[in-house]
């Protein structure tokens, strides 16, 4: 077993290394990087200065190697604006993105899950159609459409939750989950979407294996049927589904918090595109691909634990 | 998005018996396929409707979408302005109709592009061996970058207009094309017919696209469809987070980026081309779904609808 955990954690080490290289290319495919970084105002020594300073000159796999080499001592550059280091910048921001990517991965499994179960037990009913539209309806309705429809119903016509904004749950935890709701429940819709899909296609699936009629002739009841034979049995692919599914949470984090006003880590982002500040572009980047990856292997790993059929 | 969940069902669900209702009389033709699948039939009028008004955007009840007038701003819906006009004084109905035309080329345009450059990607990966591993790491790092991200950082490096926010929304679509591609070039390279093609010395080229191609259209024209969906999405998520397209653009992305300053005072200049978007891309889904209940019976299995 740990000679097979090492394997697996060795197969992600080409896959970043790829992003790496992606990232990396990304600044020098488009055009002069130098010229990327001084900016549109620029002029040639300024340009040539940048070259300088950057190491732009060097050989390319020169620059590649210096670079990594950075990257794995854990140095992602310097902001281009503030001169900070952009670990420095993604240590500061981190906590409200990960609370709120916490509260909606919480939430939408806690919905997520029974209701596809639901729709999977009594499938063809409309209960399971009404899941079904839900799940369309979920992928189609942009993330800020949601947000702020939201905030113009729950805000400003009722005034039941603050319009936008963020408190940490250590200095006010009742402020802190007055202003997540709405946040959670925007993100929410799309990863819901996609959970509740996947588990009533899964659970579907197991609910026709023989155990399941053995258990209902034995006369077990229908929720244990339902929750500890059915959707134990169906729980590797749902599982799969909400490690593949932060991507979408990424995606999504970065619009979210653009429209409440969190700042967090989507909100450096999208900060860090009107000052072209690339550094910061290409390391969140870097940071966000290697939290994907390393959850990812760790749902992998985890498949022992959800199903002993499966051994590494 | 919907693309990324049949990807991910595709090979997060083992193969299994899972009950399918027994797939009907063969319909044929199209006029069949909206008969038997109504919701369907809808989504594809509405679209109609958006084309036709994308195409016809100076017929239809429009003026100049960028005419300033800042006498009139922040009005509500007259019959000079039939959905009031925003804090410049534009029109919004015409900004409406003209957003349209952008969603709907970049939808099409990062559709076509995807499914081409996948197409052509996963025919020879599949059939290539040595290339497969290679390729496939590829796709796997640019599967790893969250779509938006990608999307951001491309179009950040290489200035904002129409056609880098299109280029810069094919990348991240490509790989899912791709893997689509290769797990049909994988199962199909296993046939009868094929072998004896291959056996009877066909040029790869060739075999490619009479005996392979064929098998790859069904599946393709439904990914396709996704991913104008996930597409047009995109493009508005760019053009909202200010890197899409250039402002002076009328899109439903900038609409919505311009919206959010006065959204407490005028919320429907925010929520009309919010809207418009929904319905355009729920359509579009709706669309793909019976499309693929249609013509891909086995990933309809797998995803698990109907």
């Amino acid at each position: 077993m740990p000679l097979l955990v090492l394997q697996r954690l060795a197969s992600t080490i080409p896959v970043l290394l790829i992003v790496a290289v992606i990232v990396f290319l990304m600044l020098r495919v488009s055009g002069d990087p130098a010229a990327i970084l001084a900016g549109d105002t620029a002029t040639s020594e300024q340009i040539e200065a940048v070259r300088q300073a950057f190491g732009f000159d060097r050989p390319i796999w020169e620059q590649f190697l210096g670079w990594i080499g950075q990257v794995l001592q854990g140095d992602l550059g310097e902001s281009l604006f503030t001169g900070l280091p952009v670990t420095t910048l993604i240590a500061q921001r981190i906590e409200p993105t990960l609370m709120l990517a916490l509260t909606t991965i919480v939430f939408s499994v806690a919905v997520a899950v029974p209701l596809g179960v639901l729709a999977a037990w009594r499938s063809g009913t409309w209960i399971d159609r009404a899941v079904m539209v839900f799940a369309v309806l979920g992928f189609s309705v942009p993330v800020f459409v949601l947000g702020y429809g939201f905030m113009y119903f729950f805000s400003i016509q009722l005034r039941l939750l603050p319009v936008q904004g963020y408190t940490s749950p250590f200095t006010d935890f009742g402020a802190f989950l007055k202003g997540i709701i709405l946040p959670t429940l925007t993100l929410s819709c799309i990863y819901i979407a996609l959970i509740a899909r996947i588990t009533r296609a899964s659970v579907l699936e197991t609910l026709n294996e023989d155990y399941i009629r053995t258990a209902r002739a034995k006369g077990q009841i229908e929720r244990i049927v339902l929750f500890r034979h059915a959707l134990r049995n169906a729980a590797v692919p749902i599982v799969t589904v909400i490690g593949l599914g932060v991507a979408l949470l990424i995606g999504g984090v970065v619009v979210t918090e653009s429209v409440f006003n969190i700042p967090g880590l989507g909100r450096l982002v999208v900060d860090a595109i009107t000052r072209r500040d690339y550094p910061i572009i290409q390391g969140l980047i870097l940071f966000f691909a290697l939290i994907y990856v390393v959850l990812n292997l760790i749902i992998d790993l985890a498949y022992t634990l959800l199903d002993p059929r499966i051994r590494y | 998005m919907t693309a990324v969940l049949d990807k991910i069902a595709e090979g997060a669900i083992p193969p299994g018996d899972a009950p399918t209702p027994a797939p009907g009389a063969p319909v044929s033709g199209l006029a069949g396929t909206l008969k038997r699948y109504p919701l369907a039939a809808l989504a594809a009028l509405v679209l109609a409707l958006i084309a036709f008004g994308a195409l016809f955007a100076p017929l239809v009840g429009t003026t100049d979408p960028t005419a300033l007038d800042p006498a009139n701003r922040l009005q509500g819906a007259s019959a000079a302005h039939w959905l009031g006009t925003d804090h410049l004084g534009r029109d919004i109905w015409s900004r409406l109709v003209y957003g349209a035309r952008v969603s709907v080329v970049v939808g099409l345009a990062v559709a076509a592009l995807a499914v081409v450059i996948g197409l052509v990607i996963g025919l020879f990966t599949g059939f290539i061996r040595w290339l497969d591993p290679i390729v496939m790491r590829v796709m796997d790092g640019l599967m790893a970058i969250p779509g938006i991200l990608l999307a951001i950082a491309l179009v950040s490096v290489s200035g904002a207009s129409i056609l880098t926010v299109i280029a810069a929304i094919v990348v991240p679509e490509v790989p899912r094309v791709v893997r689509l591609v290769r797990s049909v070039v994988l199962s199909v390279r296993e046939e009868p017919y094929v072998e004896a093609a291959v056996s009877v010395g066909t040029p790869l080229p060739k075999l490619l696209w009479r005996h392979v191609l064929p098998n790859c259209v069904p599946p393709l024209i439904v990914q396709a469809t996704y991913v104008a969906a996930s597409a047009m999405l995109t493009e508005a998520i760019l053009s909202f987070l200010g890197a899409g397209t250039p402002p002076i653009v009328p899109s439903w992305g900038n609409m919505v980026a311009e919206g959010r300053l006065l959204f407490q005072i005028a919320p429907m200049n925010l929520l009309y081309p919010g809207i418009a978007l929904a319905i355009t891309i729920l359509a579009v889904n709706i669309l793909g779904d019976a499309l693929r209940d249609r013509l891909d019976p086995k990933l309809a299995k797998r995803v698990g609808q109907r």
